[in-house]
């Protein structure tokens, strides 16, 4: 369910289909995945997990397979 | 009459215990908004929150943190976010004055002034503006000073910390207009706070004189301001550094 949530947060934030979004995507990697769309997809985050993310997490989520470890930290399985 | 009412605001103003700060709080609760109220005196900020619940009626919670402190300032937005998901003002008010001509300058005086002055308004905007995006907007003010404008004679340190929350005041404008984030600075001239009494009576003699208006400037004159740049009457205004500071010369 978390990770529904996490794969349709990327695909809104960045604007990109859902096929796109795979473990292997890495921030910069592509176009979308710019630092405006970064810290959308932070705010996005923040909304659908109900958190306040640490400002060296914002820094540190380089992939969608590393958002995923980072959101564990904060209780959130995906 | 215009009637500020911001009823369902939330508002954090930094360094809320005295001057400037005190007299923002006042302002805010008398036009309603929920006040969260930082300084590093706890004490003090429990007195201030339990005085303006029972003269206007608003709720007000203590946050203490020391704002030149990165860790600290993460942890005082993580005890907000316990209190609120909301944020539509943050007044970055917390400040120190210290005073050296050059040569006497210390490296823990301009550091100490520096992360104070202005280290502090971008650990506290982080924080602040991601709140905001959650609430559809918001202002952030930043108060600067004269100071930072047009420098002094002894001030290189307070003056170049105050120019640093300009420069910051105009990017970040600029980068959150996107988010209906306004950024505004306020840059007050010489006004009666415990910063100024430090002064020698010949020193705010001279301090007073340079004034067109021939008055000291109050701690509300520049609150009053704060209350504008705070509410639905400055919605067109951003990036904008305004001075209260009565004419001053320097």
């Amino acid at each position: 369910m978390a990770e529904k949530k996490l794969k349709q947060a990327f695909v809104k934030s960045l604007a990109v289909p859902a096929e796109v979004i795979t473990d292997s995507l890495e921030y910069n990697s592509i176009k979308e995945w710019d630092s405006t769309a970064h810290m959308i997809l932070i705010a996005e985050l923040e909304n659908i997990f109900e958190v306040m993310l640490d400002t060296d997490d914002i820094i540190d989520m380089s992939s969608y397979a590393k958002t995923k470890e980072i959101l564990r930290k904060y209780d959130i399985d995906c | 009459m215009v009637e500020i009412n911001l009823t369902d605001k939330h508002v954090l103003i930094t360094g809320a215990t005295r001057g400037i700060g005190a007299a923002s709080a006042k302002r805010f609760a008398a036009a309603g908004a929920t006040l969260y109220l930082n300084g590093r005196d706890s004490n003090k900020l429990e007195a201030l929150c339990e005085q303006l619940n029972e003269e206007y009626k608003v709720t007000c919670h203590a946050l203490p943190f020391d704002v030149s402190n990165a860790d600290e300032v993460k942890q005082g937005f993580q005890q907000l976010f316990k209190l609120t998901k909301k944020l539509h003002v943050l007044v970055n008010n917390a400040g120190v004055l210290d005073d050296a001509l050059i040569g006497m300058v210390t490296p823990k005086q301009v550091e100490n002034t520096f992360a104070t002055n202005a280290h502090s308004v971008i650990y506290c905007s982080q924080y602040a503006a991601r709140l905001m995006q959650r609430s559809g907007g918001g202002s952030i003010i930043n108060i600067a000073s004269i100071i930072g404008r047009v420098g002094n004679v002894g001030q290189a340190v307070y003056g170049g910390s105050k120019a640093a929350v300009i420069g910051i005041t105009l990017s970040l404008a600029k980068e959150l207009a996107a988010a209906n984030i306004r950024v505004n600075a306020v840059a007050p001239g010489f006004i009666d706070t415990d910063m100024t009494k430090q002064l020698t009576e010949e020193k705010y003699q001279e301090r007073e004189d340079s004034i067109a208006m021939g008055r000291v400037g109050t701690a509300s004159d520049v609150a009053n301001v704060a209350l504008f740049l705070g509410s639905g009457l400055s919605s067109y205004v951003t990036g904008q550094v305004i001075g209260v500071d009565g004419g001053m010369l320097i």
